[in-house]
């Protein structure tokens, strides 16, 4: 059987794919990878056909042994990382032979990390991701392979990696390519990063002032940023009439506004419906920023209409369908 | 209610489709036999449907199907939203202990309308409830019908660990945790049944448009229900 050993897991990875769909009705999220685009231009790499599952790598220090001999790639925030001490280089397919050991950020990295009391080192990003010809051949849960921490389940028994875990590798249906990716599919990451969003679903309970801070302020990534969301902290955010509404559905992108007055951008493990007002929707090509934001990093915000972020979608997937012919 | 239905833009992939703003029977009803009508047609480009209370929130792939068409697909879909769908919903019993360990609010929600535990217990066993939604967890089962002398605020200080199968009240709400959560909402009691199994075949007890009925059962009950 094909598969790879985890030696070494880091603070927190999980088997991810593209997400679980069709259940959100029963109140089951979405999950999948935080940086659906890095996985997938990853799986591309190494000649999967679609987006099968990988390890979503968190901050680093993740240490693994092939136990077959096939391609991979890694892809999303770049570290240090080593096929058998050699270093390697991120969205680009590489060979590994039965036995060769990859490793995923230095030691460097987890003292810079302690260091600054919690805080990863500026600039880094967070996520990384580990594809591997075949993908990570776990048993789907309710048609996905996409682990839920909260929830218990997907992934390999709905828990994070630990040393020691084996995890079975599908087998090869594609070759991999040997040039990188081309770079307009790679995500601008930045610690800086202008988020395009389009206004709504609750935008009209936002204050026209509450409106224009929200498209000029910077806002500050808080502590609490993890699969669920990311809490930012700023000038508040004036709405009419309170921050609850009935509760409605939600989606990872949307940004919204607590009792606080304070924007929280909803990510891949976030709630199937809430009931806080809703200003605007982060850009599906966007997402990818808000998956490496890490505390201290910036953001702003932009408006696009839904046409504009529609031509960036498609634009998009027309590169990756001309990549995987 | 809305007179036209709004659609509401939730990013460049979904939309949220909203019937009304507030906690209504008959707007639910709309919510989910729209959601039933573009389940069935199977749309190729409508990758997940969520209804909720008043609205319906469609995910789509603009690569397969662009927003007009999607806003064309569903305004088709609006004339037949009035209609019963034909199939009834079905009724579902819960067994409840109510009280106790299980239901450490019970006492307090007695004492804060004026009513006798047993009383309490009785009010929330009569209704015939129907799901509205499902959502905050999975298989978390949102019930309308509770009897207007159980509204009752959330916790101020909502719980770090909330047991499965907890029945709580929440406002004019009431619902089952289905699984280990933190929560807010006011525990009266507690099912032996498993409201979600991701190891079952179906590991969902309730979907939206179900009715439940509880019914009171004592603690020797529930440990048998519990022992495998």
């Amino acid at each position: 059987m094909r598969s790879i050993l985890v030696l070494e897991p880091g603070p927190l990875a999980t088997v991810q794919d593209r997400g679980r769909f069709g259940f959100r009705a029963l109140g089951v999220p979405l999950s999948g990878a935080m940086d659906l685009q890095a996985l997938r231009v990853g799986n591309l790499l190494v000649g999967n056909r679609d987006v099968q599952a990988g390890v979503e790598i968190t901050m680093g220090g993740f240490r693994t042994q092939f136990r077959c001999d096939t391609s991979f790639a890694l892809s999303g925030a770049a570290r240090a990382a080593y096929l058998n001490g050699d270093p390697i280089a991120f969205w680009q397919a590489h060979q590994a032979k039965d036995g060769d050991v990859l490793s995923i950020g230095d030691t460097s990295f987890a003292e810079a990390y302690k260091r600054r009391g919690g805080f990863p080192p500026a600039g880094a990003g967070l996520r990384i991701y580990l594809a591997i010809s075949g993908g990570i051949d776990l048993p789907p849960v309710m048609g996905s392979r996409s682990t839920y921490l909260r929830g218990g389940f997907g992934g390999l028994g709905g828990r994070r990696l630990l040393p020691g875990d084996t995890l079975p590798v599908g087998r090869p249906v594609g070759k991999a390519g040997k040039k990188p990716a081309p770079a307009e599919l790679i995500p601008r990451y930045s610690i800086e990063p202008v988020l395009r969003t389009i206004p709504g679903p609750q935008d009209d309970r936002v204050l026209d002032e509450g409106k224009s801070t929200f498209f000029s302020q910077l806002y500050e990534v808080t502590l609490r940023a993890d699969r669920m969301g990311v809490a930012l902290a700023g000038p508040p955010l004036k709405l009419t009439g309170g921050a609850d509404i009935i509760s409605d559905g939600t989606c990872p992108g949307a940004v919204q506004v607590d009792g606080n007055l304070q924007p929280t951008i909803l990510a891949a493990d976030c709630q199937t419906a809430g009931g806080y007002v809703k200003i605007a929707t982060v850009i599906s090509a966007d997402l990818p920023l808000v998956a490496q934001l890490a505390p201290g990093d910036r953001v702003s915000f932009e408006e696009i209409s839904l046409w504009q972020a529609r031509e960036i979608y498609l634009r998009n997937e027309y590169l990756i369908r001309v990549l995987l012919e | 209610m809305h007179s036209k239905p709004r659609i509401l833009l939730c990013g460049d992939t979904a939309i949220s489709v909203e019937f009304g703003d507030k906690i209504d029977p008959w707007i639910n009803a709309l919510v989910r036999r729209l959601y039933a009508l573009l389940k069935s047609g199977n749309h190729p480009g409508i990758v997940d449907l969520n209804p909720t209370y008043r609205s319906l929130f469609v995910q789509y792939d603009p690569w397969v199907c662009s927003f007009e068409r999607l806003v064309g697909i569903i305004e088709q879909c609006l004339p037949y939203v009035g209609t019963p769908a034909g199939e009834a919903s079905a009724v579902k019993e819960v067994p409840v202990c109510y009280g106790g360990e299980f239901g450490p609010d019970l006492e307090q929600i007695a004492a804060l309308h004026g009513l006798g535990s047993d009383e309490v217990i009785g009010l929330h066993c009569a209704p015939l409830y129907q799901v509205y939604m499902i959502g905050f967890t999975p298989g978390f089962a949102y019930l309308g019908g509770l009897d207007e002398n159980l509204h009752t605020p959330r916790r101020k200080e909502s719980r770090k660990m909330v047991a499965a199968g907890s029945i709580g009240i929440a406002d004019q709400q009431t619902g089952i945790y289905p699984i280990d959560s933190p929560g807010g909402w006011q525990l009266i009691g507690r099912t032996p049944l498993k409201i979600f199994d991701p190891e079952r075949e179906h590991p969902f007890f309730l979907e939206a448009g179900d009715f439940v009925r509880f019914r009171p059962i004592a603690g020797e009950e529930f440990e048998k229900h519990s022992s495998p």
